[in-house]
């Protein structure tokens, strides 16, 4: 906006009126934030709390020196083995998305052949299917692999649901980078491998980035597919853990809420420092 | 040569296009076309017995108890889904206002608003069934702290509030969502056509319904759908906020828990059957894919292009 219209505007509307209504929308902002924030506050200060504390005063500070919650869910529950279960199973299925996702965005994108606009198409369909509804089937084929109850199961489907988002993120990127670069190293004699991997690859980084972001979050977070596949308790993924360590503990509330904070801290954390890449990736979708 | 280079050229291609295609044709096509097939079938356990036709949409559809238990969970996801559409959509896109005046602390706004977004379903749903415990619970001593003692009640213990409760708690999960979608769209109107409406009016009122609401349109569509699709596969937080009866006594039941249950059995309903559960699986799909092309096409109309 020009600084002469701002000027006009203000002149017209007076200072007070401005001053109302954006008065009115910081307010409307700051109420929202400390609801935002209220409960993961409330989180936290109980997790150093005991349960008759929680319960005399919710809201009061915590004395952050007692962590006598946190040291029974390390020594008492499989919790450490959860966490670790929830970082394989991410990684893998991190690895295979953006792997498989850059093969097939780089064939798509640079490449002129028959049939890669179906194939765009096939990867797009999976796109909006909601592969909740075929839980039966993939439970049926999970058993005929011999894979229910491992975690190659999950590594799988999370792989198939990740690379739709990111074939669409990665090849609509890879299209728009230039031809010179590649031209000349094909000029020079460089195999069309050799030339993915080491002048079109670096190039891609940040696109990577968002369709990894997009993806990952979801796969940490995800509880229905462990739900089905998963019954040994040694191969569950954190919120699936969370189930079971929040139905021993139901009475002791003090460590129930130590366990909700340690699950949503490692996302939390890494948040606060990649807020913008964050954003950024969990909207793509979503945002032109 | 040039023949050689070509062929070297397609097994390359081809190399590169194989793999992720085996994985989404196995594990999301595969299963979703077995989903249709399953339905048509009769099921003891695992084991694939006659072909029965139309027979288990029938069922679930028309015979009882099944009617029953299939309109009841449709009606509650319907009510999230308007509530939804006010609660987190409505909500979103006056909290996408106010952000995008970029008053003086909007980032750090905007980084709390997204801030539950990020977190487990699970963690939110367990986080608010404390909450919500009738006597320990923080919104019933709240309640009693600031003298409304009388408005203190068993939120998730009763028919009348249980589903409302849900809803609250996914809104704030979820409001960072469209509220950063909406933003976006916002952030993306020309300085030109705000500066014009400035000189127009004066209303506030008249600015956001007649110059913001339509340019932020491409936003709307998004939103509303994947609202729509989120809210009709709604599963996690209430099966763990409400259990997988959609307690009490069924006044938070959804299609996904209804489904679920059908399929894979639980306590109370006992055997699990996979020919019922896969023709709720269809009708919920195709329920869902076809009201999700109207909301797309019909909301498309009226985006405009800048």
């Amino acid at each position: 906006m020009s600084a002469a219209a701002d000027n006009a505007y203000y002149q017209r509307r007076g200072i007070l009126g401005t001053l109302g209504r954006d008065g009115l929308l910081q307010i409307i902002l700051i109420a929202n934030t400390i609801i935002m924030l209220a409960p993961i506050i409330i989180m936290v200060f109980s997790a150093f709390k005991t349960t008759p504390q929680i319960f005399q005063s919710p809201f009061s500070l915590p004395d952050f020196s007692h962590i006598g919650n946190f040291v029974k869910i390390w020594t008492e529950t499989n919790f450490l083995r959860y966490l670790l279960n929830s970082f394989v199973v991410t990684g893998a299925s991190m690895v295979l998305i953006l792997t498989l996702g850059t093969m097939a965005a780089y064939a798509i994108g640079r490449y002129q052949f028959t049939g890669s606009g179906f194939i765009l198409m096939f990867f797009l369909a999976g796109l909006t299917l909601p592969l909740k509804l075929a839980i039966i089937p993939l439970f049926m084929l999970m058993r005929d692999l011999s894979i229910l109850n491992n975690q190659l199961s999950l590594i799988f489907v999370y792989t198939a649901m990740g690379l739709p988002t990111t074939v669409f993120i990665m090849t609509g990127f890879i299209r728009t980078l230039p031809n010179e670069l590649e031209d000349a190293a094909r000029m020079d004699g460089a195999s069309e491998a050799r030339i993915m991997w080491s002048i079109m690859l670096p190039l891609v980084r940040p696109a990577m980035v968002i369709a990894g972001i997009q993806n990952v979050v979801p796969i940490w977070n995800d509880f229905f597919f462990p739900l089905v596949f998963i019954q040994n308790d040694n191969l569950k993924t954190l919120p699936q853990g969370l189930t079971t360590f929040m139905g021993e503990y139901t009475t002791d509330w003090g460590v129930l809420f130590a366990g909700l904070t340690l699950s949503a801290a490692p996302i939390i954390l890494i948040y606060i420092v990649l807020s913008k890449q964050f954003i950024a990736g969990m909207t793509s979708g979503a945002v032109k | 040569m040039p023949q050689l280079r070509m062929t070297g050229r397609g097994l390359w291609i081809t190399v590169l296009i194989v793999p992720p295609l085996a994985f989404v044709a196995l594990f999301i096509v595969y299963p979703i076309l077995s989903a249709f097939a399953y339905a048509f079938f009769d099921w003891q356990g695992l084991r694939r017995l006659d072909f029965v036709g139309l027979e288990n949409f029938h069922t679930v559809l028309f015979v009882e108890p099944y009617r029953s238990w299939t309109l009841n969970a449709f009606r509650n996801n319907v009510i999230v889904f308007f509530a939804l559409m006010v609660l987190q959509n409505g909500l979103g896109f006056l909290l996408a206002y106010a952000l995008w005046r970029e008053l003086p602390g909007a980032r750090f706004h905007r980084i709390a608003v997204f801030l539950p977004v990020v977190l487990s379903t699970i963690i939110v749903a367990y986080l608010f069934k404390l909450f919500y415990h009738p006597l320990f619970g923080v919104v019933n001593i709240t309640l009693k702290s600031i003298g409304l003692g009388w408005l203190a009640q068993p939120w998730l213990g009763q028919g009348g509030t249980a589903l409302w409760a849900l809803i609250v708690a996914q809104a704030w999960h979820m409001v960072g969502f469209p509220t950063l979608v909406f933003l976006a769209g916002m952030q993306r109107i020309p300085g030109e056509i705000l500066d014009a409406a400035r000189m127009e009016t004066e209303s506030e009122w008249v600015k956001i319904t007649k110059i913001v609401w339509p340019l932020v349109a491409p936003s709307a569509t998004i939103v509303f759908t994947l609202l729509f699709v989120g809210a009709f596969n709604w599963f996690e937080l209430p099966y763990i906020m409400a259990g997988l009866d959609g307690s009490p006594f069924g006044s938070t039941d959804v299609l996904g828990l209804y489904f679920y249950r059908t399929a894979f059995g639980n306590v109370s309903a006992g055997q699990q059957d996979f020919g019922l559960g896969s023709a709720l699986a269809v009708l919920i799909f195709l329920f869902i894919a076809a009201i999700a092309t109207v909301i797309t096409v019909r909301l498309r109309a009226r985006e405009i292009q800048l």
